[in-house]
């Protein structure tokens, strides 16, 4: 028996009865791929699955998607893709030819959204990512011209906090030392290698380079090496599970530097849920504009439905390629792959992050790079062209 | 010095993470490739009791213990009995543990995920700094340390100086000469894979006061766990410290003198090179 | 020699690939999706059974060389012509497990199986290292192939290695390695150089999983270590081949084909339980099919000659 998870609650057809009543009653079709086990299970857990059941939810909770008289309700086909790219590369398939799904929703995670480009490139799906970042964006879009990418590039990332580092030299709250780690892994690896000429360039110092492997159990000969050098700003490259163990050791090893930087997962909710208030004031990638109404709205929206707190960085952006398909089917007024397609192609959207339109590459040019936890919300404090960055404060000690 | 130390502090983890399953593939045959996933289950106990009511993981452990004791039993006498009886050699039985374990380990990722979901648990407990000898050094890796060794203390005392330790270790070299002078062997070997469950599991417990698991994490430990125990030569209390703490060590000498990037490469060189030089690992018997 | 049997299993199996190789006239491109899934792992399980099958030496190095393979695409690809990487590949995959191979001799039974597992760890960070160091972005692999492509090289590639595994069965190192495996004392007694005859079989089998991973570089785009050197693959290689059979050549192919539509159908129909019931789905296997499908069709076959019999 396929287990199909229709969000057509009771109460939202009771509504829908009151409100629309000459509407037809259809159903669209919409496939969900992403890791439910596998090493990024974990991530995929906090930021996409949780925005694929409030999308639903809210879709339907709202009477559908209205397409030429016709209200259509959204049913979820949702696939584990075990974090393996074969395995994405078969659900997709499976969605476009067997489950004959309407829209499929972009896969997680970089890897395995190019793995499955291809198909949906050959069906003729429009594919706006929320997790897959780039520097290659240009081949890509060249060779997948439905592909959208909304999170932005490893060159764009770094260099907000760049930015960030040397607005804070300039007020005078940091010098020009940098320590400066990596994950050996592919993300890890590239925003180091496009990261440290950056540096270089706006006059930074490094003092300490090194990488460590995905899945080191101890990070102190990391934590120590870098305080030894004595750095201005401290900044990690990481990925979930090291930077959590990144921030315990420089807690205990006493590296307190007034610029702390660590990458993915410091955005996460549980990040200060384990620091708590040892976690203000630190950096790390993402960042959303967390005084906006349109994000307080949907946080209060996204743990009222999935029981869970969005994370500061990729949730929103996901649900935000979400709203770009569910407005992209109404605006073009068809269920047609074609028809939406062309219609992301070539307009604007207002979405939970703000106005999202393309570059000449398929790409969202304004992002968050940036965010720092301050009163116990990550705020957004660089982006590309994002309104609402507050300023970066110096992070002052553990305590 | 401050190599020394902090080496120590991680070989005392690989400990934890090895011991249990060199009990089990040791002393009851059984190459357990769901160790992991208990190790895993473990850390999700001490975090449950934690976020639900402050108890400390020290505590916690004294209920994940009984409990994997109890699941361990069960798994040996429903899955694990039956393959041993019908293995006709020992090459048989391992093919065959090899894939029922595999299975397990699919399937208890599997529960733990419809039941608890999928994303990170950690939780912040004893992430104090001690001062030793003018370094300091994280509290709850030196509380885990100390449990280790008193968990590899008290199985070599058991092993060394009771009835059961010997027959067990009596097992683990020649299992069919021990059925002759009159050891229960299946009991005995149930006994053992029992509680190679309960030190995983206890290990699970601690390292979770310091490493980010989720519920996909265990094949990791159950990967470094197999390099460990092979490492210290199979069925030796022994060898499985010293092999933990020669890989904790070397990756901190590394880490710290060389490149941290290197630090796992390192460790598995020494394990290849190890096996090179010593065919049946630091403390194992020469097989037949 | 070649008796009319021999002629007849040849014939039989050349007809067999004429057949898969229609798939892609025939089938949609989701059979094909699967097509390519079933390919890629009998090329993996038959091969590795190769040499597992007749020595008992469990490898779990399987991963290693699928990750250089696809390494060496994702490396050589814009520097070589393509058609050179899949040979280039296997050679690169072959040497390696020659070095392996020639190390190892002195390890048995599971000190190999973990011997294995800590190598392919190994290899996976010293690239991950190369990677860094170098400064080498992410690779991307982009290039005009599409699965029917790949599907057809994976074939000629499954081709290759039954092939090879007749001749090796036909040849004077097929009966040696039967000895190998019976009893590798009386082999070496009788004059066998065990060590040459497995490191060859070795060999034989990491080239050919080297070259697979070079033909699906192409598939996956986006080649890390962490997917390319997953060490699932290799306990699922294993696995597939055990449940299949490993004393014929047939056998693993016999394991993959059920397999991979009771994964697709579990994946399809169960997406948040697939994990759970996958590793159930082992278990009962492990339980009832003890003797994995060959042992099955064996006793079926076995059981039908009797019906013939008394009719």
């Amino acid at each position: 028996m396929k287990r199909r998870t229709l969000f057509a609650a009771a109460t939202a057809v009771a509504t829908l009865a009151l409100t629309v009543p000459a509407f037809a009653q259809e159903t669209l079709k919409i496939g969900a791929v992403g890791p439910k086990t596998g090493p990024l299970a974990g991530g995929a857990a906090v930021s996409f699955w949780p925005n694929v059941q409030l999308w639903a939810h809210d879709v339907n909770e709202a009477g559908g998607i209205t397409v030429g008289g016709t209200s259509y309700m959204v049913e979820i086909i949702e696939y584990d893709d075990q974090t393996n790219p074969g395995e994405t590369i078969k659900a997709v398939q499976r969605l476009a030819t067997q489950d004959e799904a309407d829209f499929i929703l972009a896969p997680y995670s970089t890897g395995l959204n190019i793995a499955a480009a291809p198909i949906f490139q050959r069906y003729g799906y429009p594919m706006v990512t929320h997790t897959a970042i780039s520097d290659q964006i240009e081949d890509l879009s060249n060779k997948f011209p439905n592909m959208y990418f909304l999170l932005g590039g490893a060159t764009g990332l770094a260099g907000g906090v760049v930015d960030v580092l040397t607005d804070m030299r300039e007020a005078g709250e940091i010098g020009n030392r940098v320590a400066m780690v990596n994950v050996a892994d592919a993300f890890g690896i590239e925003l180091a290698s496009v990261g440290k000429p950056q540096l270089e360039e706006a006059g930074f110092e490094i003092v300490y380079e090194t990488s460590y492997p995905l899945g080191t159990q101890d990070l102190s000969p990391v934590i120590n090496g870098a305080k030894d050098s004595n750095p201005d700003a401290f900044v990690a490259w990481s990925y979930p599970p090291d930077t959590f163990g990144l921030t315990e050791q420089a807690q205990i090893a006493g590296l307190a530097p007034k610029a702390f930087y660590t990458a993915v997962a410091t955005a996460f909710p549980a990040y200060a849920g384990r620091f708590g208030a040892a976690a203000e004031g630190v950096l790390g990638a993402g960042g959303v504009y967390a005084d906006g109404d349109q994000f307080k709205e949907y946080a209060a929206r996204h743990e009222a439905v999935t029981g869970a707190k969005p994370d500061f960085w990729a949730s929103a952006p996901t649900y935000a390629t979400f709203e770009i398909l569910h407005q992209a089917i109404e605006g073009a007024g068809s269920t047609d792959k074609e028809a939406v397609a062309e219609y992301i192609a070539n307009n604007s959207f207002e979405t939970v992050i703000g106005p999202v339109d393309w570059d000449e590459n398929n790409s969202n040019a304004k992002y968050w790079t940036v965010g720092q936890w301050q009163g116990g919300v990550f705020k957004g404090v660089a982006s590309t062209g994002r309104d609402g960055a507050v300023a970066a404060m110096p992070k002052s000690g553990w305590e | 010095m401050d190599i020394l130390f902090t080496g120590l502090l991680l070989g005392g983890t690989y400990a934890l993470i090895a011991m249990g399953l060199n009990l089990q593939y040791g002393m009851a045959r059984i190459m357990n490739l769901a160790n992991g996933e208990f190790l895993v289950a473990g850390g999700f106990g001490a975090f449950w009791f934690f976020t639900a009511g402050q108890v400390s993981p020290l505590l916690t452990i004294f209920i994940v213990a009984p409990v994997a004791f109890a699941i361990n039993w069960l798994i040996y006498v429903v899955f694990l009995r039956p393959l041993v009886k019908r293995a006709k050699s020992r090459g048989q039985l391992e093919v065959d543990a090899i894939l029922t374990t595999f299975g397990l380990a699919f399937f208890l990722v599997g529960l733990t995920l419809a039941f608890f979901g999928g994303d990170y648990f950690s939780y912040s407990y004893l992430a104090r700094p001690v001062t030793f000898i003018g370094e300091t050094y994280a509290l709850n890796r030196v509380v885990a340390f100390f449990a280790a060794v008193v968990i590899c203390g008290g199985l070599w005392l058991w092993l060394t100086r009771t009835r059961a330790g010997m027959s067990i270790r009596a097992i683990a070299v020649a299992p069919d000469s021990a059925r002759l002078v009159g050891i229960d062997v299946p009991r005995l070997s149930a006994l053992a894979f029992a509680l190679g469950g309960a030190v995983t599991a206890v290990g699970g417990a601690l390292i979770s006061t310091f490493l980010t698991l989720d519920a996909s994490t265990g094949v990791l430990f159950t990967l470094k766990a197999l390099i460990i125990v092979i490492m210290g030569g199979v069925g030796d209390v022994r060898g499985t410290v010293i092999a933990a703490l020669m890989l904790g060590i070397l990756e901190t000498f590394v880490a710290t003198l060389i490149d941290p990037g290197l630090t796992l490469a390192a460790a598995y060189l020494l394990f290849v090179a190890i096996l090179l030089f010593r065919p049946q690992g630091l403390f194992g018997r020469r097989q037949a | 020699m070649m008796t009319t049997t021999e002629y007849r299993n040849l014939a039989i199996g050349a007809a067999l690939f004429i057949l898969a190789a229609c798939l892609p006239f025939v089938g949609g491109a989701y059979l094909l999706t699967i097509g390519v899934t079933i390919a890629m792992y009998t090329v993996l399980a038959t091969s590795w059974a190769l040499f597992s099958g007749p020595t008992h030496y469990i490898s779990l190095a399987t991963a290693a060389f699928f990750g250089l393979g696809t390494y060496t695409t994702g490396l050589g690809f814009e520097h070589l012509d393509y058609w050179l990487l899949v040979p280039l590949a296997a050679i690169l995959g072959a040497a390696l497990a020659a070095i392996v191979g020639v190390a190892t001799l002195r390890l048995s039974g599971v000190y190999f199986v973990i011997f294995t597992l800590g190598l392919a760890e190994l290899i996976r960070q010293l690239v991950t290292w190369g990677q860094n160091v170098s400064g080498q972005k992410g690779l991307y692999v982009l290039t005009d192939l599409t699965e029917v492509h790949i599907y057809w090289q994976l074939l000629v590639l499954a081709a290759l290695v039954y092939l090879t595994g007749w001749l090796i069965g036909r040849s004077r190192l097929g009966f040696a390695l039967r000895i190998i495996g019976d009893d590798e004392e009386v082999a070496r007694h009788s004059g066998i150089n065990t060590a040459r005859a497995k490191v060859l079989l070795f060999m034989v089998s990491g080239a050919a999983a080297a070259a697979t991973g070079a033909i699906l570089a192409p598939r996956y785009i986006y080649i890390e270590p962490a997917l390319a050197f997953t060490p699932m693959l290799s306990f699922q290689v294993v696995i597939m081949a055990l449940l299949g059979g490993t004393g014929r050549l047939w056998g693993p192919v016999v394991g993959v084909i059920p397999f991979t539509f009771l994964w697709e159908a579990i994946s399809a129909s169960f997406p948040n339980q697939t994990t759970l019931l996958l590793g159930l789905c082992f278990l009962a296997i492990v339980f009832i099919l003890p003797k994995g499908f060959v042992g099955l069709l064996t006793t079926i076959r076995t059981r039908m000659n009797a019906r013939e019999a008394f009719s």
